[in-house]
């Protein structure tokens, strides 16, 4: 054990895994909606802080736990919507238990459980050891499951079986790949755990064999590649959006999927620094563009309203994994930036459509029309998300796309117009079901619903502020990373 | 590594690839769960083997927990489920036994092909035992793809994850194989439970939609 672990008080790195173990317990143990709610925003609150002050004082590398330029800004992005996504579901569940469509005995399972989740997520960016990440991943799978489940409706179970059962193969798969990492490391590094630590194999990288460095990639990209939701392998992804509560669908899209995508670019980095490897890139510029193309037809046919934007999930996880496989200081530099906005947005969305769903008591479409009007606060609260994650102006992700179709423009024009084509494909579907969805004449209940619109609009707040001007240390700080991954 | 002790690594991993070969073309639900206890017992052999020739005490306990768990518990409480959900019969296969085994044999070509190429360098044992487990890994793979029933889905994804457990066996001095073993665990037993309680009898398209029901009174 690092003492990092073992002096959780003082380290802010053990602090951001020690906070959400230990309010799990404390959930798990709590009866009464009202107080584990407000406490589950709490423990978010205080993880969000240990992982804000990881920015400025940063704990030397142990041998299972490490902070870097990379991992820091995925924790403190985890963190922050971890913690907006605690408030939602505050008023989200409310509404829940008050049409009875979850059981209060389920909600302490439910609050101890989206704790177990930070935990792992946070074990799965900070772990420094490729067989630790593999477990945190594992755990973070298995609460989800269970978490998407929840309402053990026929949906709901079918749902979860779908996404075990793939979820399971692929984290299989990236097991056999982490183990073939290992074995490449070994007769560089020696037996036992060096061979297993990120910072003395992402230094050594160049001595590995080539051939297995190779052979474990393939593996590690289809198996964390399933859980970044990459077609031909994402199956799971809108079942398991569509049929949980929304909150799960929220940190689903926002955080888990960029904790599988942070594993791919560690293992992409270890391949980069050996010279004799093949260029992992091709790979997730071929995986990402499918994803793309395939999720902006698909968004064509969607009739239930999360799922249309678990389709969009994959469609921008399709856009981030190709970017960072385009590789070099731009396009990473806008991968990174498109991963945030992604995050912040599509979380944002996610928060409008629980209510809106709670509001209409649907989550079909068709049942869905004129929201402006019978709820305008949610109704141009969805309407800024969608604009905003079809990449119009002046809002982040226009920037963002902007960036990785202009640096593959300047680089591999063949592949830009593809991309193009993928973007604008899904544009179209998105704007559509948006005018249908957002304007005429309102349909179903117009009964105002209890909704916490902080969360909401403090997202796109952010999104718009990142569209309209980056701060100086932070486009500093992107680009260092940008740099770093090479 | 001596002579006898490479033969008999090398018979108990190449035994593993037979039993995974075999469990492809069982079409009857008690006989697919007896070899599959058998393959988990091999697995537990070949483990312990390894532990010996390596001298790493460590890996007996992983033996043991594929020994118990998975050549005993796993199987009887499979057992049981399979009877109560009465499909003891016989096992639908997706596409004929034919075409399965040759496709079979396919997979482990090609990983014998990939492996042997990929790891030249590596020790011989090392070598063999990682192009054995990458096949059963890709058997088992291929057994989740022709099946439609839950559980012998299930025993494809189990013989899977053996695959995965010999190759950490086999490479020499992985630390967390304990740790990573019991994971898989959790993650099986998950999954058996799951089919126990949701009575799940085909994969993704049909749940038993009597017990579901119960599901939803229990909330009104």
């Amino acid at each position: 054990m690092s003492p990092a672990v073992l002096n959780p008080a003082l380290d802010p790195l053990g602090a951001v895994l020690a906070i959400p173990a230990v309010g799990a317990v404390v959930l798990a143990l709590l009866p009464g909606y009202w107080l584990s709610a407000r406490l589950n925003v709490l423990i978010s609150f205080a993880t969000l802080v240990a992982a804000l002050s990881l920015l400025i004082e940063r704990p030397a590398p142990g041998t299972f736990l490490f902070v870097d330029d990379l991992n820091v800004v995925f924790v403190v992005l985890t963190t922050f919507v971890a913690f907006t996504t605690s408030a939602f579901s505050a008023s989200y569940i409310g509404h829940e238990l008050e049409i009875g469509r979850l059981a209060p005995r389920y909600l302490r399972f439910y609050h101890a459980m989206y704790q177990t989740l930070m935990f792992a997520m946070n074990l799965g960016l900070l772990a420094n050891n490729i067989g630790l990440m593999w477990v945190a991943v594992e755990l973070a799978t298995l609460t989800t499951v269970l978490m998407v489940g929840i309402y053990r409706t026929h949906e709901a179970i079918e749902a979860a079986w779908k996404y075990f059962i793939l979820g399971s193969v692929g984290i299989a798969l990236a097991l056999f790949g982490t183990i073939l990492v290992y074995m490449a490391a070994r007769p560089v590094l020696g037996e036992g755990q060096d061979a297993m630590v990120w910072t003395t194999l992402i230094k050594r990288s160049n001595g590995f064999s080539a051939e297995l460095l190779n052979v474990a990639f393939v593996f590690l990209m289809l198996g964390y590649g399933t859980k970044v939701g990459l077609a031909p392998l994402h199956a799971w992804l809108p079942d398991a959006h569509a049929e949980g509560p929304t909150p799960i669908s929220a940190v689903l899209s926002g955080l888990l999927l960029n904790v599988a995508l942070y594993a791919l670019l560690r293992f992409k980095m270890l391949l980069a620094g050996n010279s004799a490897a093949v260029a992992p890139g091709s790979l997730m510029v071929t995986m990402g563009l499918v994803s793309l193309i395939f999720a902006g037809f698909m968004l064509y046919r969607r009739r239930d309203i999360k799922r249309m934007f678990a389709y969009s999930s994959i469609e921008h996880m399709g856009l981030i994994t190709f970017a960072f496989g385009m590789g070099g200081p731009l396009a990473n530099f806008a991968g990174l930036l498109h991963m945030s906005m992604h995050s912040l947005t599509k979380s944002a969305i996610f928060f409008a459509v629980g209510h809106i769903a709670q509001a209409k008591g649907t989550q079909r479409m068709a049942a869905i029309r004129g929201l402006t009007e019978s709820h305008p606060l949610l109704g141009w609260g969805l309407v800024l998300g969608v604009v905003a994650i079809a990449g119009l102006p002046p809002l982040g992700i226009f920037m963002s796309e902007f960036l990785i179709v202009s640096s593959t423009f300047a680089r591999a024009p063949l592949l830009a117009i593809l991309l193009m084509a993928g973007l604008l494909i899904a544009f179209g579907a998105l704007l559509l079901r948006l005018t249908e969805v957002a304007f005429g004449e309102p349909t179903g209940s117009t009964a105002p619903v209890k909704a916490s619109y902080v969360p909401l609009f403090a997202h796109l707040g952010l999104v718009l502020a990142a569209g309209v001007y980056l701060p100086g240390p932070l486009v500093v700080w992107f680009q260092t990373v940008a740099r770093l991954l090479g | 590594m001596t002579g006898v002790g490479f033969d008999i690594a090398h018979m108990l991993a190449g035994g593993l690839v037979l039993l995974s070969l075999m469990l492809l073309y069982q079409d009857r639900m008690f006989a697919l769960l007896n070899v599959f206890a058998l393959h988990a017992v091999v697995l537990s052999l070949s483990v312990a083997w390894q532990a010996q020739v390596q001298h790493a005490p460590h890996l007996y306990i992983t033996a043991l927990i594929a020994l118990v768990l998975k050549a005993l518990v796993i199987p009887v409480a499979l057992r049981r489920i399979v009877v109560r959900l009465g499909i003891h019969r016989t096992i639908e296969t997706v596409v004929g036994i034919g075409p399965t085994m040759l496709a079979g044999m396919g997979l482990v070509a090609l990983s014998m092909v990939v492996m042997l190429k990929a790891t030249a360098q590596a020790d011989p044992l090392a070598r063999e035992d990682l192009a054995f487990a990458l096949s059963v890994v890709l058997l088992g793979l291929l057994m989740m793809v022709t099946r439609r029933n839950a559980v012998s889905q299930v025993v494809g994804f189990m013989s899977l994850e053996n695959g995965m457990i010999l190759a950490a066996a086999g490479a020499k001095g992985m630390p967390l194989v304990v740790e990573i073993s019991i994971a898989f665990s959790v993650l099986i037993a998950f999954i058996v439970i799951g089919v126990f309680l949701f009575r799940i009898r085909e994969r993704f398209d049909s749940v038993d939609v009597g017990a579901l029901d119960a599901f939803r009174g229990e909330r009104l």
